[in-house]
């Protein structure tokens, strides 16, 4: 009873966290049709401008500076890495490869991911990095017999937040509509004088900064060290498969299914934990291989 | 014209055909051959990248530079006094572990064969040093691994010539856990482990549940955890934990996972309840800042680090860390200067005149067997048919003081080598179910 009880609350927060990693990934294929793995990275810079931020924010000369400016200082960490590494990526770079082959994309972006990879190490080094205050301030709860930490109580709120902002955004609003025309048909959209480039750049700049967002709420709760950003992008790609590629919706339900298989085999089964997140990824693609809210695309002749 | 050209490339081509089939043919014939340049070469291997290189790789490099300045401006204490390694200048090269075995092994054969190294320290993966091990004897080239802990070394070398090992086994880690636990805590009745699901976690869990059905009989394994390699969030695997009710968790994740696991089970409350006994604790010594619980148990995987002795080369080699890198030597950099001063020992044990590079057999006739001076006391090559070092293993309780900002080990408990260490000849894991038999503890 207690495990079962158990698997509910660890599949619901780290469901959370994987929708938050993965929504910045679904954003931008959803519009662009770049399956952008170099949403790693985005998501290691955000950690390691965060875990470096908080890190000197303590370190400080004042030394007792109130806790809550440490939260802020995530946001802002995130907010601006997002905003500069997106728009210096799409730009310079991004900008001139549209209208090339999906999988030219996927290489090009994997280039990214390597080389972004590489440059965190140059700036930060190898040494891991710890900012655990905000963690740890926040103390825990008891819920039903078991501590959870508030600080990842907090994260399931934030998650519900971004996904019902950006649900809100694409369905309620009128750059939201406009986006829907270019999911759904790039070359009308434009002929019926959508600004496309500036879509794709207000797109990708937003799943730059949500990538980054998910690495500095992530960066309390561990220890930020090289090869952060590869570890997370084949779990966000799993996620994103099994929801659909593209679908907020599905990285939702994809977050879920996959968050509590996982916590379920820790709890019963802990030697099928690794296979788990794999085992349901290809069962869902055996019976819809679109994914659970993946769309078929018509194809045009 | 064109006939000439022609002619010429096919006799260069033929040329450099021969050139290449014949420098082949003499690195596969002739041993490792010396540099020179009058100076001792020497290769040292460790991760400079990837997820090992904080925590072990870098404080290890660092060490080795800082030991080989001070060696060749001969400023050690005495027995390592004279200049360099026999008088001759210790020259580095210092090569990235990561990548892989298949890589190692290139990058191994490059060192010896093109570089034409002395010797060669180095290697933190286990997979890496089972790899490099047959070709370093292949090769003729002395190597001396300064970190790896896998058993399996000396069983799958089983007559070793070229390779050394001045660290301890694992099984060594674990067996001493499992002593330390019966020794300050024995009324334990339930305890819990999380390794991280590769052959060093799986490895440890092993030796540790069998050591502990020796030591604490009663004591049962209520939960065994085995998140993957750099999974970093560990709150599934707490809340498991958490609802078994542990007294004891024995983890041995390593580096930026152990920081992590710790940080968050501290943070989910299971170390109020339980006490986390951590393998690899003392790298972290100087990043918790009081994350870790007082209390918490830490080793050192030797009397390495924050465990090493009072003795003068201890003494010396802190100040030297010390003063280039503001920050006390973990264990990591402990045991490099442990494999440097053991190679020294050995060349100058082997050479007959001052100033001479004695050949690599020799100096591997030297090193076996012997005994020599080191960081952490007197280290004596007794096992593995004198390849593999013996030494005692450390425990003690991780205490943060919030006031002065510094930590420090209280309770402190130290088993000598043969307590427990498997006898030559006895795999680790038969010997801990026999019930350690010719243990002998101080």
């Amino acid at each position: 009873m207690n495990s079962i009880y158990a698997v509910l609350i660890d599949g619901t927060i780290y469901a959370s966290w994987l929708f938050l990693v993965a929504a910045g990934l679904t954003v931008i294929y959803g519009v662009m049709r770049i399956l952008n793995m170099a949403h790693g990275s985005f998501y290691a810079i955000g950690a390691y401008a965060a875990a470096s931020m908080v890190g000197w924010y303590f370190n400080g000369e004042g030394a007792a500076l109130p806790v809550w400016g440490s939260y802020l200082m995530l946001v802002v960490c995130a907010l601006v890495a997002g905003l500069v590494v997106g728009l210096v990526i799409e730009r310079g770079l991004l900008r001139l490869m549209y209208g090339r082959d999906e999988i030219l994309m996927v290489i090009i972006t994997y280039a990214l991911l390597l080389i972004l990879e590489d440059g965190m190490k140059m700036v930060w080094g190898v040494d891991p990095y710890m900012a655990f205050q905000p963690y740890a301030e926040m103390g825990r709860s008891v819920l039903g017999g078991l501590k959870v930490s508030n600080y990842d109580l907090a994260l399931i709120a934030v998650s519900l937040v971004v996904g019902g902002g950006l649900w809100a955004w694409l369905e309620r609003t009128n750059t939201g509509k406009v986006l829907r025309a270019v999911i759904h048909d790039r070359e009308v959209a434009m002929a019926m004088g959508v600004n496309v480039g500036l879509m794709f750049t207000l797109t990708f700049v937003l799943g730059t900064t949500l990538g980054a967002l998910a690495g500095a709420l992530t960066a309390p709760a561990i220890s930020v060290a090289p090869g952060l950003g590869v570890e997370v992008i084949v779990l966000a790609f799993a996620v994103v498969v099994v929801g659909g590629l593209g679908s907020i919706e599905g990285a939702a339900a994809g977050a879920l299914l996959v968050g509590l298989a996982r916590a379920a085999a820790v709890h019963y089964a802990p030697e099928l934990e690794l296979f788990v997140i794999y085992g349901v990824m290809s069962l869902v693609l055996a019976v819809r291989p679109q994914g659970l809210f993946g769309r078929t695309l018509v194809r045009k002749i | 014209m064109t006939n000439t050209v022609s002619v010429t490339r096919k006799t260069l081509r033929r040329l450099s055909l021969t050139m290449a089939a014949s420098a082949l043919a003499l690195a596969a014939v002739a041993p490792a051959q010396a540099a020179e340049n009058g100076k001792f070469r020497l290769g040292i291997v460790t991760f400079l990248s990837g997820g090992a290189a904080g925590p072990f790789g870098v404080p290890s490099a660092n060490a080795a530079k800082v030991v080989i300045d001070q060696l060749n401006a001969g400023a050690l204490p005495a027995p390592y006094a004279s200049k360099g390694i026999n008088g001759a200048e210790i020259e580095m090269v210092l090569i990235d572990e990561n990548g892989g075995a298949t890589k190692q092994v290139e990058e191994f054969r490059n060192l010896v064969q093109r570089q034409k190294v002395d010797a060669v320290v180095g290697y933190i993966s286990s997979g890496d040093c089972l790899a490099v091990s047959p070709v370093a004897e292949e090769l003729g080239a002395l190597t001396v691994f300064y970190d790896c802990g896998t058993s399996r070394l000396f069983v799958e070398n089983k007559a070793p010539k070229f390779v050394f090992r001045t660290g301890l086994d694992a099984a060594v880690d674990n067996i001493g856990a499992a002593r330390y636990l019966a020794a300050t805590r024995p009324d334990i009745t339930r305890y819990a482990g999380v390794q991280q699901n590769y052959s060093w976690g799986q490895d440890s869990w092993a030796d540790f549940t069998a050591a502990m059905k020796q030591t604490l009989p009663k004591a049962e394994a209520v939960e065994s955890q085995m998140p993957k390699l750099f999974q970093g969030q560990y709150g599934a695997e707490i809340s498991a934990v958490s609802v078994k009710r542990p007294q004891i968790v024995h983890s041995s994740l390593w580096g930026g996972d152990m920081e992590a696991l710790v940080l968050q089970a501290s943070a989910r409350g299971l170390l109020d309840d339980a006490t986390a006994i951590l393998t690899c604790g003392e790298s972290a010594l100087e990043r918790y800042q009081g994350q870790a619980p007082n209390g918490t148990i830490v080793g050192a995987r030797g009397p390495f680090g924050a465990f090493a002795p009072q003795n003068a080369l201890n003494t010396w080699f802190t100040g030297v860390y010390q003063n280039a890198y503001q920050m006390a030597p973990t264990y990591p950099a402990s045991k490099m200067a442990q494999a440097i001063l053991g190679l020294k020992h050995a060349a100058e044990k082997a050479a007959k005149a001052p100033g001479e590079i004695p050949a690599p057999a020799a100096i591997a006739a030297a090193f076996k067997g012997t005994s020599f001076e080191s960081v952490s006391g007197t280290v004596q090559m007794s096992r593995a048919d004198g390849h593999q070092a013996l030494q005692g293993i450390s425990y003690g309780e991780y205490h943060y003081d919030a006031k002065t900002k510094k930590a420090e080990l209280k309770n402190v408990k130290s088993f000598s080598g043969t307590c427990v260490t498997p006898p030559d000849g006895t795999e680790a894991q038969d010997w801990i179910k026999a019930g350690f038999p010719g243990a002998k503890c101080e």
